[in-house]
């Protein structure tokens, strides 16, 4: 992509080009299973100290490509490289040194029976860093930092609320002191209240410790407030990627349109909108030809349904559209 | 004035291992044909109990009392459990908020849309049949009789919630409840189901309580607001009343707390609500917010009550609060 120009090789902390990730979906007893690309030719990069946001409905492949990265899923093809070397050279514990995840739902991410320390521990644990003693300050210092009070350091997470919980889930990724955290739907499960504490929190940490952070969400507001950078991702494929102040300014994906359309900023004075999308999420198995979007695309042509886009630079970024194609352009009138 | 649906001091308590929990500690409301209250909080304010209660589907081991409930100048707390089956489905709907759980996976959704319409009403299952599915296209439903014999599990989410709302459609009621009917829903769906319910509240004239967390969704839908926290209203009034001039300190807080696009920086500094909120076993001493609100002084340990700011605009607070800035809680 035309990124690749702006930023050197030092600079970018992850980096997928070409990346797919096809699983093989049973259709029953008798039948042959079919493929579903949950990722399909994803080129992405992801600087050193940026916030990446990840936005786009359920299915769209968001959470497939956070496995990705995290090496819990290998891609059926593509490279992802990781400060300028090829993931593959190493192992899952290399990778987690420098890649820590934060997810969703701090209920069920945090072991019930096991104590705060020993919560934050495990990972110290696993990859035998440093030595015994010296994990109880580590652990006090991982408290102070993402506030919570050193009293709770033996209770257990059921004795907490959810945005005591998503701080230890945080204080876990950070003890192992990672340059790049995937932040996995971080606030989703919370309330207003809580949410707006760990999203100043994650602010706060991305400065003091310069991190960088893949932010996927659902959320649109809470990704204009803290990303960067955007991608917008539709059916496995990012079809708009570009300044996240450029992207809520000006979308130019039909459907990175309809995305933002959709956001309710809480203001009475307007309505609900209207958003011009039709029809309903296809099934991935058996998607669309051509461009995946066309069915619901208000300026779909007959080249959407026969000819599959690709991206198209939009300096800073890319948009995977055939309306946004000067070639096409010219074909289609 | 005669409102539809009229509240007056409801209560629910349970008994639990530790004591009483008082998770409605006493709301009032009126609501008038074809207007939309939203009641909006945070989890555990008591917003889901308060719709289960207006329905009269409380567990049994919940005691619910009040003043008054009246709905359609009838009295609800006096019905016996026959004769709110009677109502319920009928007059009153409500819409839930995971539709997966909410249909039986075992019947068509032919079956589960006109067995309430058969029942309540005792018309043939053709004229049912034929209700349903204008209502399923009234919902943006394509091939709507087609879709009679599939299964819920055979529907995405929002073609579910979609079948959810034209059930409770059915027998035309005059009110309907709804517990966050989009919250599991995705964003561009969510605004679509919003605009569609929207809609057909105009054509139609129902009168909708729509209940949620969610406080972009209550810009843009309600008529009237209601804040609740703790088991009661804290604050109440316009939707411009509640969003442009919040009176009440908990209000203000959950304000602050939201990323507005195109007006909060990036990475400003959200507002927050520090704290939690109170165990309401054995009900609340003073103002129930007291434990979290920045202004807290010696009078808040007797509960405030709702009192007139003028114009309908009702706020529970001892502070008279217009000079709090929404500034005071960035550094809270």
């Amino acid at each position: 992509m035309g990124d690749r120009m702006m930023a050197e090789p030092q600079d970018i902390a992850l980096e997928l080009s070409g990346v797919s990730k096809t699983y093989q979906i049973s259709q029953g007893l008798f039948a042959a299973s079919k493929p579903l690309r949950a990722l399909d030719n994803i080129s992405l990069q992801l600087r050193r100290g940026e916030v990446l946001g990840l936005v786009g409905e359920s299915g769209c492949g968001k959470s497939t490509l956070a496995k990705v990265l995290l090496g819990l899923e290998k891609p059926t093809r593509g490279d992802v490289r990781i400060f300028d070397q090829p993931f593959g050279s190493h192992d899952r514990k290399w990778i987690a040194r420098r890649i820590q995840p934060i997810f969703q739902d701090p209920y069920s991410s945090l072991n019930p029976r096991k104590s705060v320390r020993e919560i934050i521990t495990l990972p110290l644990r696993v990859h035998s860093v440093g030595k015994t003693s010296g994990w109880n300050d580590g652990v006090s210092r991982m408290l102070d930092l993402v506030g919570l009070p050193q009293r709770l350091i033996d209770a257990n997470p059921s004795q907490m609320s959810g945005g005591q919980r998503q701080r230890v889930a945080i204080a876990r990724a950070l003890i192992m002191r990672p340059e790049v955290v995937i932040c996995d739907e971080p606030t989703s499960a919370l309330d207003v209240s809580v949410q707006s504490q760990i999203l100043n929190l994650l602010m706060d940490l991305r400065d003091e410790l310069g991190l960088t952070y893949l932010f996927i969400s659902h959320n649109l507001a809470v990704v204009e407030h803290i990303a960067s950078r955007v991608a917008v991702m539709y059916l496995g494929r990012v079809v708009e990627q570009g300044p996240a102040a450029r992207i809520f300014e000006t979308p130019k994906h039909p459907y990175a349109v309809a995305l933002l359309d959709s956001i309710l900023t809480p203001d009475p004075s307007m309505d609900v909108p209207d958003v011009d999308l039709d029809g309903n999420f296809p099934n991935p198995v058996d998607p669309p030809s051509g461009c995946t979007f066309h069915p619901r695309c208000a300026s779909a042509t007959s080249l959407c349904s026969r000819l599959r886009p690709e991206p198209v630079q939009q300096a800073p970024g890319f948009v995977t559209c055939h309306l946004h194609d000067p070639n096409q352009q010219k074909d289609m009138a | 004035m005669n409102s539809l649906l009229s509240v007056r001091n409801l209560r629910v308590e349970i008994p639990v291992g530790a004591g009483l929990l008082k998770p409605v500690r006493g709301i009032s409301l009126d609501l008038n044909k074809g207007e939309t209250l939203c009641i909006v909080g945070e989890s555990g304010c008591g917003k889901s109990l308060t719709s289960l209660a207006l329905m009269g589907l409380l567990p049994k081991v919940a005691r619910c009392s009040g003043d008054r409930l009246s709905f359609g100048g009838q009295d609800l707390l006096g019905l016996t459990e026959r004769q709110m089956a009677r109502l319920r489905g009928r007059a009153i709907s409500m819409v839930f908020q995971e539709p997966m759980t909410s249909l039986n996976p075992a019947y068509t959704i032919g079956d589960q849309l006109i067995e309430g319409m058969i029942r309540h009403d005792g018309v043939s299952r053709a004229k049912a049949r034929d209700r349903a599915i204008f209502l399923l296209e009234k919902v943006g439903i394509t091939a709507a009789a087609s879709r009679l014999s599939q299964f819920p599990h055979q529907l995405s989410g929002g073609l579910r919630q979609r079948v959810m709302i034209a059930m409770s459609l059915m027998c035309g009621p005059d009110l309907i409840i709804a517990d966050e009917p989009t919250t599991a829903l995705d964003v561009t769906i969510q605004a679509k189901i919003l605009r569609m319910m929207k809609d057909l509240q105009a054509e139609l004239g129902m009168a909708m309580v729509f209940i949620t967390h969610d406080l972009g969704v209550v810009a843009r839908i309600a008529d009237r607001i209601a804040v609740m926290y703790a088991g009661i209203f804290v604050e109440t009034g316009t939707a411009r009343q509640i969003f442009d001039t919040p009176t009440h300190p908990y209000t203000k807080g959950l304000l602050s707390c939201l990323p507005v696009p195109g007006k909060t920086k990036l990475g400003a500094r959200l507002g927050a609500v520090p704290g939690v909120v109170p165990a309401l076993i054995g009900g609340v001493q003073g103002c129930g917010f007291a434990s979290r609100c920045p202004l807290r002084q010696a009078a808040c340990d007797i509960e405030p009550e709702l009192s007139e700011r003028g114009d309908g605009h009702s706020c529970r607070c001892v502070h008279d609060t217009p000079t709090l800035r929404k500034a005071e809680w960035a550094t809270a």
